[in-house]
């Protein structure tokens, strides 16, 4: 009888070592451990041996059981380790082709810049603030010291509406820049206020590369007791190196803008020649970014401000005109041909 | 302005080098363009004197010359019909730069054989040197010119280009300029004295002056000179009008331009001799009259324009050009000089209307001061007197119906620093202000100034004018910079540009790309758009520059199926796009009503072309898609209804509902329209919503729904129904029962096993009771009572 318990074991290990395919284990554990394996059958006889044998047998039969069990399992462990290494084998991906993107647009390169600059001055305590296109003439013009027949009308050749009063008046233009904003601002709100305001602007002007009919301005502008030059140059300076960065040298000289006093014109150091002078800054080695300057007594007077106690800055800059600087941009058309080629790249 | 260096120094010491001149005037206001250098090139190039000039023995045409240039003599051949023996003219040697007198290009001069005579360089005209176009003859130098000097060291110049503000008529001078570098570099600007000879009777004697419309003319003064020979001017006149980028004419223009140039007060020269009764009248022209202007052009003039009258007619335009019958001419004697002062809106408006913007009009309209007027005239006779050969009558008229007092400005030291935001002193204050030609006295008050402005200075009003004066001498660079230190204004919500930027994000999330397209359009976009388009129901530019860009935009359309079309021609992938802007609506007799708008546009292939991608396209339901998806992140609650709308398909168009109200459309694009603008995708989809209609929905705050705790039943409900019943209304009848928590259309199906006519639509409902538990029957009979309901309605049956 132990022999034949010896030859089972050997004939039960041997079946089981040369199996791999779990479905195999399973008729391996009905042959060996099952309820008519040889093995039970020996387990179910023991009750009719002899007690000497009986116990001998008995105990050869249940160490080959308990055997068998802890050699099944180990084997069944490794089976499963080696289908999840074969199905692991067969999974294996061309991890260098392309994702798949999920649907995501971009924003127009112009709407970036609006955000970026409207972030820069709302963290500055600035409110956003909006305003018609087509204007009046007096908030375009008269109402910034820019009267009939000024000759700073020049500085913003204009687009009017054909609409006529009926004294022959023209006096309907689309907004030739977002200083109108100032004067509507003010006539509806007591100091202080600060405000940004981004907008279309409209110009008479023949487009090229550097020059478009219509674009983006922002117009900025603070009034309040003791707002210095000081302040403007403290505000801009900053707005500069959040802009185009720390390493940026920014530059202030006087301008003139019929509704500011003292007037300044902003630039930075060129980025293509750092200063030295080269074809992108004319030589000069600056580039101008922005006109500005102290809200002029007579706008503060006719919104019913009192100059004498209120004193505040303005400013107003090209939008494009930033993108194009930062981004190296070279014809201020591409921004509203609206070529995807063009728009993918922001 | 162009403003020679050489011319400059006559007026004020020049201590630092152009560049740094330049830098400092440009920073001060005036900013400086170009630096031309006159003679940069002219190395080699020296004066030289012809000694003799023989015919060449083989060639008729062609001169052989004998140039003295100091050192040494050349003989050269030249085929220049001015040359003369006794001249002094600019001679090149051999391996100098000159501009080549036809192609206008820089060349390097060799040694060249003529007709078998070698010539070791040559004489130049102005054009070879680059100083002018002339090119019909060797250009002569003055007799005082020192033989073998180099020419660069006689003639060279160096010229500023200045860009001059428009509130700066002065600086339209070489003296402004030259006040301003004195200011700037710390030095005294010197005008000179200005005398001459006056000869016989009194003007008064010899003309007269009324001034019928002071309010355009505040000054009138005129000078007589007879006995005046009109030829060339000198040399070192033209040489400076050349530099400022005018051309000489004749002594006489001449010298009206140069004292124009040098003081900023435009003159006119009439020939005396043709004003009729000696007689100028400063008056307003009648509508009936003429005039032969100097151009040759004939004028209609107004009641609007000034011009200056002799006796019986206009004899020029006021400030904007003279007339062709009072011109000087090679003839003229006797010359009557005008100096005035006009009104500058007036000369504005008149050389706009006629075309005529000139060097005079653009000082007159930039309101110059009536005291230059005198000075100017006084200069101007003195060269008349000097370089005409002419004779001054005695005295001046002056006739000056516009004499106002400039009262001094009260600077306060409070006020200086309050803008400039630094405490200045006053000392330095009055250092920077005389410097500049202001003077300034204690007002009694410590540290307050009355400050008296120069006569040139027309642009300085107010206090803080004189503020920028002292910041802008001092440097802007000497400003501090500080940060507002006063508390943040209270800020007023803006809840349309709020909605405007979510939508941005929220289109940008759903995969379409942001466009910004012109808010002018063609009236060819319009009609396109609505074949109906009535005149009126767009504005229009009174003055377009392009007829592409004549209309503002009613609708956002135009705009996206033209950036559509534009980037179909390129792009393989689909194109989704969208645009949030303004539309603008016209109104009676008041601004437009400028709408915030919203529309996209998509069409072509549904995924970018990959390894991963189908062929499948986008359609309607991916533009529903978007729009759903807007709307259910704002916590809008929209409906879809069929629709008719212009340019899009019926039975492909929906209406965008919200609360009973029609906020927007969005449908296929009809291929009429897609013609029209030369679309070729099949299909695009458009949307269009109107933002300010849907702003008041925006708002809505979601509330929040405890989380459920008990769990749902799933049961699926398969129905076949009338092909065109919408399946909206069935969901909207199956959500309505007790219960039912979720609808969800999971397929749509017409084909094999569903009768012709019909569809059939498969729900799965979803059974929830926020208080129990639900059991299987309570749900059976639910779902049987929504069957028959539905049987009822649309005659629906279940899917066997």
């Amino acid at each position: 009888m132990k022999d034949k318990l010896d030859e089972l074991r050997s004939k039960a290990i041997s079946e089981l070592d040369s199996i791999d395919a779990p479905s195999d284990l399973d008729s391996w554990r009905v042959r060996y451990l099952g309820r008519k394996s040889a093995l039970t059958q020996v387990l179910r006889g023991l009750a009719t041996l002899p007690l000497e044998e009986k116990r001998s047998v008995g105990a050869a039969a249940n160490e080959l059981r308990a055997f068998l069990e802890k050699s099944l399992a180990l084997k069944e462990e490794s089976v499963r380790e080696s289908e999840v290494a074969r199905s692991i084998e067969r999974g294996r991906l061309d991890v260098t082709l392309p994702g798949r993107p999920p649907a995501l647009g971009r924003l127009h390169p112009a709407t970036q810049m609006l955000r970026h600059i409207c972030d820069i001055f709302l963290s500055m305590g600035f409110e956003v603030v909006e305003g018609p296109d087509v204007e009046w003439e007096y908030y375009n013009f008269d109402a910034l010291n820019i009267p009939p027949d000024h000759p700073a009308r020049d500085m913003w050749d204009t687009l009017w509406i054909d609409f006529e009063t009926e004294d022959g008046q023209r006096p309907m233009l689309l907004r030739t820049h977002t200083s109108p904003m100032q004067i509507r601002v003010m006539e509806s709100r007591l100091p202080p206020v600060r405000v940004i305001v981004p907008g279309k602007v409209y110009r008479y002007e023949a487009t090229d590369a550097t020059h478009e009919a219509i674009f983006y301005q922002i117009e900025g502008f603070a009034v309040d007791r003791n707002i210095t030059l000081a302040d403007l140059k403290g505000t801009l300076f900053e707005f500069a190196k959040q802009l185009f960065g720390e390493e940026r040298k920014v530059r202030f000289r006087c301008d003139y803008f019929p509704f500011v006093e003292p007037g300044v014109e902003m630039a930075i150091d060129c980025f293509a020649c750092n200063g030295a002078g080269c074809s992108l800054c004319s030589g000069s080695g600056w580039i101008e970014i922005l006109g500005a300057g102290m809200v002029h007594p007579d706008v503060l007077r006719r919104v019913n401000y009192d100059p004498e106690v209120y004193t505040g800055f303005a400013f107003g800059l090209g939008v494009e005109r930033m993108s194009m600087l930062k981004y190296g941009i070279e014809d201020i058309r591409l921004f509203y041909s609206n070529d995807l080629r063009f728009l993918r790249q922001f | 302005m162009r403003v020679s260096l050489k011319w400059l120094k006559d007026y004020v010491k020049l201590s630092v080098p152009a560049e740094e001149l330049a830098a400092k005037l440009t920073m001060s206001g005036n900013e400086v363009g170009e630096i031309d250098v006159v003679g940069a090139t002219w190395e080699g190039v020296s004066v030289g004197q012809v000694k003799a000039l023989e015919k060449h023995p083989d060639a008729d045409r062609l001169l052989l010359a004998t140039i003295d240039i100091g050192k040494e003599t050349i003989t050269v051949v030249t085929g220049a019909p001015n040359l003369e023996a006794g001249q002094k003219v600019p001679f090149a040697r051999v391996g100098t730069q000159l501009i080549d007198g036809h192609t206008g290009k820089l060349i390097k001069l060799k040694p060249a054989t003529i007709r078998g005579i070698r010539s070791e360089g040559m004489a130049c005209s102005e054009k070879e040197l680059g100083i002018s176009e002339r090119h019909e003859g060797i250009m002569v130098l003055p007799e005082e010119a020192p033989v073998g000097m180099p020419l660069s060291q006689y003639l060279g110049d160096t010229i500023i280009d200045i860009t001059t503000t428009p509130n700066r008529p002065d600086c339209l001078s070489v003296i402004g300029i030259a006040r301003e570098v004195a200011a700037l570099t710390g030095h005294e600007a010197h005008i000179p004295e200005i005398t001459y000879e006056e000869q016989g009777a009194p003007i008064q004697d010899a003309a007269s002056v009324e001034i019928d419309d002071p309010d355009l003319c505040s000054r009138y003064c005129a000078s007589l000179v007879t006995g005046v020979t009109v030829g060339p001017s000198p040399q070192w006149m033209q040489q400076r009008i050349i530099a400022s980028g005018m051309r000489p004419i004749s002594n006489i223009v001449d010298i009206t331009n140069y004292v124009m140039m040098e003081y900023g007060q435009p003159l006119h020269a009439f020939d005396y001799e043709q004003i009729k009764e000696r007689k100028i009248i400063v008056r307003r022209a009648r509508d009936d009259e003429s005039l032969y202007t100097l151009d040759g052009m004939k004028r209609e003039l107004n009641s609007d324009m000034l011009i200056i009258a002799d006796a019986t007619e206009p004899i020029a335009l006021a400030g904007v050009m003279g007339g062709a019958d009072s011109e000087v001419i090679d003839s003229t004697t006797s010359i009557l000089l005008e100096s005035a002062n006009f009104n500058a809106g007036s000369i504005r408006r008149t050389s706009m209307r006629l075309g005529l913007r000139s060097e005079a009009s653009a000082r007159f309209e930039r309101s110059i001061s009536p005291e230059l007027a005198p000075i100017a005239l006084r200069r101007a006779t003195q060269l008349l007197v000097e370089l005409g050969g002419g004779k001054a009558a005695r005295g001046i008229i002056d006739v000056y119906p516009g004499k106002s007092e400039r009262k001094p400005i009260l600077l306060t030291q409070e006020r200086v620093d309050r803008i400039l935001g630094v405490a200045v002193e006053t000392e330095r204050v009055r250092q920077v202000l005389t410097s500049l030609g202001f003077s300034s006295e204690p007002s009694g008050v410590s540290s307050e100034l009355l400050v008296t402005v120069p006569y040139w200075r027309t642009d300085i009003r107010l206090a803080d004018d004189l503020i920028e004066e002292i910041a802008r001498i001092i440097g802007y660079d000497e400003i501090p910079t500080t940060m507002l230190s006063s508390g943040i204004p209270e800020r007023a919500p803006a809840p349309l540009l709020s909605l405007k930027e979510t939508i941005r994000d929220l289109l940008v999330g759903s995969g379409m790309q942001e466009v910004i397209t012109y808010s002018l359009v063609s009236r060819a976009t319009l009609e396109k758009i609505d074949p109906q388009q009535k005149l009126g129901s767009a504005l229009r530019t009174a003055n377009p520059m392009t007829l592409e860009q004549e209309y503002l935009r009613t609708s956002l359309r135009g705009g996206l199926l033209a950036t559509f079309s534009a980037n179909e021609r390129h792009e393989e992938d689909g194109i989704k796009l969208f645009e949030v802007g303004k539309i603008y609506l016209p109104k009676q007799n008041d601004l437009p009503e400028e709408r915030e708008a919203l529309a996209g546009i998509l069409g072509g292939t549904r995924l970018d072309r990959s390894w991963l991608s189908g062929e499948e396209t986008l359609d309607f339901f991916d533009a529903k898609g978007i729009v759903e998806t807007v709307f259910n992140r704002l916590h809008v609650e929209a409906s879809f209804q069929p629709a008719e709308a212009q340019g899009l398909i019926p039975g492909r168009t929906a209406a965008v509902i919200v609360d009973g109200q029609q906020l927007g459309v969005l449908g296929e694009v009809h291929p009429k329209t897609a013609a029209l603008f030369d679309i070729s995708t099949e299909p695009v989809v458009l949307f269009e919503i109107d933002l300010e209609k849907l702003l008041p929905f925006a708002g809505a705050v979601p509330r929040y729904q405890p989380l459920p705790r008990l769990p749902a039943i799933d049961r699926d409900l398969a129905l076949v129904v009338d092909a065109d019943i919408a399946a909206n209304q069935i969901q909207a009848i199956i959500r309505s029962f007790p219960l039912v928590s979720e609808v969800t259309l999971f397929d749509v199906y017409s084909g094999k096993q569903v009768p012709e006519g019909k569809k059939s639509l498969a729900f799965s409902v979803r059974y929830r009771s926020p208080q129990r538990t639900l059991t299987d029957e309570e749900v059976d009979r639910t779902q049987q009572k929504i069957l028959e309901h539905l049987e009822r309605e649309f005659g629906a049956t279940l899917r066997s």
